[in-house]
């Protein structure tokens, strides 16, 4: 199955150092505007959500582009859907293809760019101070969430058993 | 140039013009960034006699080489200016977002000139830059601005504001970002109110490079392996306030009730414990990072107690000092919502919870009668407290008294003595006749009482034992608090050394939490700028230069060695209870050693021959 990229919301600081690690690693500079991930802050909830490409198995952009650029490989067991800088035609058809906004336009290259795990070892997971981004095992990532749901579900049946 | 984008911004807003600078590299070099920098430009372009208030006064956000970048919590800028509090050099510093995304926009620094004639504020979008009207804005709090701007300009716009208290000319006001971020001390606000300026707006996609990708790489990696858990855990889950105040009410430094002891009966009751447990809205998990951020000290928190409802950031420890312990205010939750008020209204907590503690002691000895403020003021009224930061902001009432700070508002009624300043600055929520080395701190900093200038008590209370400056001298235990041994030569080299934080962008707890050396932060603004500083004496040099170029400021705008004192209370008045008991601050042994090992004269001014080794001549 692969490893996947992972949030786990409850650890998240807002810190965006994962920001910081992806453009660095793809761009040589720090500068949140190019990096694959975002991470975004709800005040009212006092809690922060990084948005990243997800690899879909069946990926919009793939599906919809037009040149054949975009491929979905595997790599050590993981698999990346993955932008070829040689074909893509710029077109940026695949922006509004993600639901998610996962693909973005990098000016100066006149190309899309999208998350590609980092080849393997994801930077951002790397720079996470507080392990809140992981690159797990997609098949068993959310066994962990199951069991503090049970552990929720266990502590109200007790208050409503006594 | 690497790390500094080599750009600044001079926005003139008497006659609305705008214009694009290249940093002068020289000044980068010599004084860094942030603080460093600042200096150099207040002291270059202004006459330091100005009224701070007036159109001739100059303000300047200026952010550091490492602002923006992967160093850990490169999230910070200074503002620059004089002061209307103090009228010495006032340098206030904060994170969030707003200071990496100026970097991002490509502007090392602002320089804000004149006055606008109407309310304004300006919008930065990379080198699109536009002076805005603000009239709509003006009189709305520091979150309705934030929300309001990025409704006319760019979802993701960064945002540094003032708020009412700004506006009206507060001397304790404030500047603030990133929803309750503040540049808090010093009355940055006002000069920004007296200027017509509400608000500055950024969006930056530009980016930010480094000179030597694999060494900054590698720096950024080591320094980041030297935090701990010792320093991690209780600033991640408690804030500033679950890691000092228990520590400081032990080591007999809580302030409490102006000032009166160190010790405060109901620590328990403010505690950062009891924060996390009844108002974070992040229970139990690690708080807010500001950009950039591996520590995470910010707390996001609710007040459910239906008298001081509300929702917002904080509060830290200085605010809970000022307003808990200070103003011997045992609730928590007036607490909290007192520095909900100070952020919306953009208020100093530090300066508005100190000013007000100094109020209930006039009130209590009976030197201000109850119906100058219009209720009852003893110490533990906290509704009366609450009311009075409102008050302040719009200066109506009494407010308008406290809106001048402690020692004008002391001094009208007979009494500055009572007012727990240096330079017309507060006190900071630690008690200097139980932390002597901060007493000297107090006394000495350049932009009047500072508790982050000069922290002496991280070599005392905190034990920090890992910087060269303490190895050099062989010392590996924390030095003793009490005692004012050792303390001078201390102060002189961690207020340089902090100079050098306070100009990198980093922010000081970020420095300070890492378990590393001088070396570390060395290592990241040279891989960063390409640039050396000389070594590790070459840069103690250049923060000693930063330090006394402010100094010069201040002699220039008439401060002299008189104003390197403490109030009595501090100096003759025994401290009453704790472990600090029977203890006075004893400045007079330490002030003399001091200056003589600053190279400056009997009267507190740096000798030529000092001067030239500091190239200032």
């Amino acid at each position: 199955m692969g490893k996947m990229l992972y949030v786990d919301i409850e650890k998240c600081t807002g810190c965006r150092l994962c920001e910081l690690a992806c453009s660095f690693r793809h761009y040589d500079e720090y500068n949140p505007a190019k990096s694959r991930i975002n991470v975004f802050r709800f005040g009212a909830q006092g809690s922060y959500l990084p948005v990243f490409c997800t690899q879909c198995e069946e990926a919009w952009c793939q599906g919809i582009c037009p040149a054949g650029a975009i491929s979905r490989e595997e790599l050590n067991g993981s698999w990346i859907v993955r932008v070829s800088k040689a074909k893509c035609a710029g077109c940026k058809i695949c922006l509004m293809a993600c639901p998610f906004g996962n693909m973005s336009f990098v000016t100066e290259r006149r190309k899309v760019q999208k998350c590609d795990l980092c080849e393997g070892e994801p930077e951002c997971v790397a720079a996470c101070p507080f392990g809140a981004l992981q690159f797990r095992e997609a098949e068993v990532s959310t066994l962990h969430q199951k069991r503090l749901t049970a552990e929720r579900l266990m502590e109200s049946y007790q208050e409503v058993g006594s | 140039m690497y790390g500094w984008t080599g750009k600044l911004l001079r926005v003139d807003l008497s006659n609305g013009k705008v214009s694009e600078e290249d940093l002068d590299s020289k000044i980068a070099r010599d004084f860094i960034g942030a603080r460093g920098i600042g200096a150099k430009y207040l002291f270059d372009e202004i006459d330091a006699k100005v009224d701070a208030l007036s159109p001739k006064n100059k303000l300047l956000f200026v952010t550091g080489p490492l602002t923006g970048t992967g160093a850990p919590a490169g999230s910070r800028y200074m503002v620059v200016t004089k002061s209307p509090l103090t009228g010495a050099i006032a340098n206030s510093n904060a994170g969030g977002s707003f200071p990496a995304e100026l970097k991002f926009a490509g502007y090392d620094l602002i320089i804000f000139e004149g006055k606008a004639k109407k309310p304004v504020y300006l919008w930065i979008e990379n080198n699109k830059v536009e002076i805005r009207s603000a009239e709509t804005l003006w009189g709305m709090n520091t979150y309705e601005t934030q929300e309001a701007i990025r409704a006319e300009t760019d979802e993701s716009a960064k945002i540094a504001c003032i708020g009412p208290a700004g506006e009206n000319l507060v001397k304790i006001a404030c500047i603030i970002n990133d929803n309750g971020r503040a540049a808090g001390r010093s009355g940055v606000g006002a000069v920004m109110g007296s200027k017509n300026l509400k608000a500055v707006a950024v969006r930056g996609t530009r980016g930010v490079r480094v000179a030597d990708i694999d060494g900054f790489k590698k720096a950024v990696r080591a320094h980041m392996s030297a935090y701990s858990a010792h320093w991690l855990e209780p600033f991640g889950k408690g804030g500033t306030l679950g890691l000092a105040i228990g520590a400081t009410n032990v080591a007999g430094a809580l302030p409490t009730r102006n000032f009166h002891s160190g010790v405060f009966e109901d620590v328990e009751k403010i505690s950062g414990e009891l924060l996390d447990e009844a108002f974070s809205k992040r229970k139990g998990r690690i708080g807010e990072a500001c950009f950039g951020c591996p520590v995470a000290c910010g707390r996001v928190t609710r007040i459910n107690d239906p008298e001081f409802a509300g929702e917002g950031d904080g509060p830290e420890y200085e605010t809970t000092g000022a307003f808990g312990s200070n103003c011997g205010v045992n609730n928590l939750a007036a607490v909290v919502k007192a520095g909900y008020l100070c952020n919306e209204l953009g208020l100093d907590t530090i300066s508005t919870g100190m000013t007000i503690a100094c109020a209930m002691e006039l009130y209590e000895k009976g030197f201000l009668p109850e119906e100058d403020i219009g209720m009852k003021l003893n110490f533990g009224n906290a509704k009366a407290m609450v009311d009075l930061v409102e008050k302040t902001a719009y200066r109506e009432g009494f407010g308008d008294l406290i809106a001048e700070g402690s020692y004008r508002m002391a001094e009208k009624y007979g009494h500055p003595e009572l007012s727990m300043t240096a330079k017309k600055q507060e006190f900071a929520s630690y008690e200097p006749r139980a932390l002597q080395g901060l007493g000297l701190g107090y006394a000495t900093t350049n932009r009047g009482a500072c508790h982050i200038r000069a922290e002496v008590h991280d070599v005392t209370l905190w034990g920090v034992t890992y910087w060269k400056i303490l190895r050099d001298r062989k010392i590996t235990q924390p030095l003793d608090p009490l005692i004012s041994a050792d303390k001078s030569w201390v102060c002189r080299e961690i207020q340089d050394w902090f100079s050098i934080i306070d100009s990198s962008g980093m922010c000081n707890f970020a420095v300070v939490a890492a378990e590393t050396d001088e070396e570390s932060l060395r290592a990241l603004l040279e891989t960063a700028t390409g640039i050396s500083l000389g070594g590790y004496k070459g840069m103690m040099k250049t923060g000693e230069r930063i330090f006394n170029l402010e100094r010069l400021f201040n002699l220039r705008a008439g401060l002299t060695a008189k104003d390197d004192t403490l109030p009595p209370r501090m100096l003759k008045e025994p401290m009453p209870e704790g472990p600090a008991k029977g203890k006075v601050v004893e400045l007079d042994r330490m002030l003399p050693e001091y200056y003589k090992l600053r190279g400056w004269d009997e009267k507190g001014v740096p000798t030529q021959e000092k001067l030239k080794e500091l190239g200032l001549a």
